[in-house]
């Protein structure tokens, strides 16, 4: 709001329908469309019943094995088609399998002049020991950051189908504020009281290790997840919610997809177009090392111990 | 090792034939978990560690437990303590 000019003058510009309509303050429709508020239909029981009947009615006329004689046929071929089908597909697919050339052969066309660069100059150039985790996150760190998008989009689409309103799940709690989570478990608790720290700084030591050891960024934001998953089948929600919730995990989100984004497209454009790249890559083997892979890691694992976490949430309980 | 190896891909063929097979859908997750568990051992066998730990977190852990959610979701375990506490619940209403 503008201090410059009076309340009354300003309502009148653009600028304060433009925000009034971005706020979601006014309701565009009220008072301005007729609408009649909506009543609850009730519909007698024994309605409901003859409905049953006459569906069951219809199912035994049409599904009538014993007397319609097309409907058995049809049924014979349907179950001998089926088979058919099945065994004519796993012929065809056998026999293309006996087509594909044997592997560890020298002359086969995957082993080209691409695997041979990555193998040979892979250490090199990306200064990780880990020579996936440095072919993924480097000269093919494009298609990764469409996952991670993917990813992202995935939890977006899962959010908008299974959030519930936090009022509704508010008022669902104060009935039964168990509905949710498992009653008090003492082998879960216990168990989880020696196993979530350990899952914890293994899933950490992974993403943290994606450039020395097996792992990276999505196995370890996966371990992450799982451990989190359990945290709360033990603890419950509440528990959680106090060091993740809905805040914690959307600024976690989206900051790992926006340095993802930031870093990756620094190293696309420099790559592009042959400019030498500013990023120390360190001596391989060392912690701090392989350049550009320990941020993007850390940034991947992030968004997957999110995803992991928040589908579950989403699907237990409606909300994070 | 290739002994070992032939064993594990025995279980795998049994487990992904009786998941189609199995008539109890809670049934068919259990074994679909165990599939992928012996699919990561497969993969520590082939020399890939990487995709053994994500198939374990992944494959026998995360999508596992989302399945039995959904299940809880659509009411198809039904637990007996889950029925006394419904009872509950609506004589309360």
């Amino acid at each position: 709001m503008s201090k410059l000019r009076p309340q009354k003058e300003y309502e009148k510009t653009f600028a304060f329908h433009f925000f009034r309509w971005l706020s979601g303050s006014k309701d565009p429709y009220l008072g301005e469309v007729e609408m009649k508020p909506q009543k609850e239909t009730e519909t007698a029981k024994a309605t409901i019943l003859e409905r049953m009947n006459e569906k069951e009615m219809i199912r035994d006329k049409v599904y009538d094995v014993e007397n319609n004689k097309k409907l058995a046929v049809f049924h014979k071929i349907y179950v001998i088609m089926a088979i058919l089908f099945c065994i004519i597909l796993a012929g065809l697919l056998l026999y293309t399998v006996s087509y594909l050339p044997r592997t560890g052969n020298p002359s086969n066309p995957d082993n080209n002049m691409v695997s041979r660069r990555y193998i040979e100059n892979g250490l090199q150039e990306t200064g990780s020991l880990n020579i996936v985790s440095g072919m993924i996150l480097t000269y093919r760190a494009f298609d990764t950051f469409g996952e991670t998008n993917v990813l992202f989009i995935a939890t977006c689409c899962v959010m908008i189908l299974l959030m519930v309103d936090d009022a509704i799940l508010k008022k669902q709690e104060t009935v039964n504020d168990r509905q949710f989570e498992p009653q008090n478990d003492a082998i879960l608790k216990g168990t989880a009281f020696v196993l979530c720290p350990i899952i914890f700084i293994f899933g950490i030591y992974i993403i943290l290790n994606g450039h020395l050891s097996p792992g990276g960024g999505f196995s370890g934001g996966a371990v992450l997840g799982a451990g989190l998953i359990l945290y709360v089948n033990a603890y419950g929600f509440k528990k959680t919610q106090k060091f993740f919730n809905e805040h914690v995990y959307k600024t976690a989100k989206i900051t790992a997809l926006c340095m993802y984004g930031i870093i990756g497209s620094y190293f696309y454009i420099l790559g592009a177009n042959g400019i030498e790249n500013h990023i120390p890559l360190g001596i391989p083997g060392h912690i701090l090392s392989g350049g550009i892979i320990l941020p993007i890691d850390i940034c991947v694992g992030l968004e997957v111990a999110c995803t992991m976490y928040a589908f579950y949430a989403l699907f237990r309980r409606g909300g994070l | 090792m290739t002994l070992f190896q032939c064993i594990l891909m025995g279980f795998l063929i049994v487990c992904a034939i009786s998941v189609s097979f199995s008539r109890n859908l809670l049934n068919s997750i259990l074994i679909y978990m165990s599939y992928s568990l012996i699919m990561s051992i497969i993969w520590v066998c082939l020399q890939s560690p990487d995709l053994a730990i994500t198939e374990a977190a992944v494959g026998a852990g995360v999508t596992s437990i989302l399945f039995f959610s959904t299940l809880k979701k659509i009411h198809a375990i039904q637990i007996e303590k889950e029925k006394s506490d419904q009872k509950e619940d609506e004589g309360i209403e």
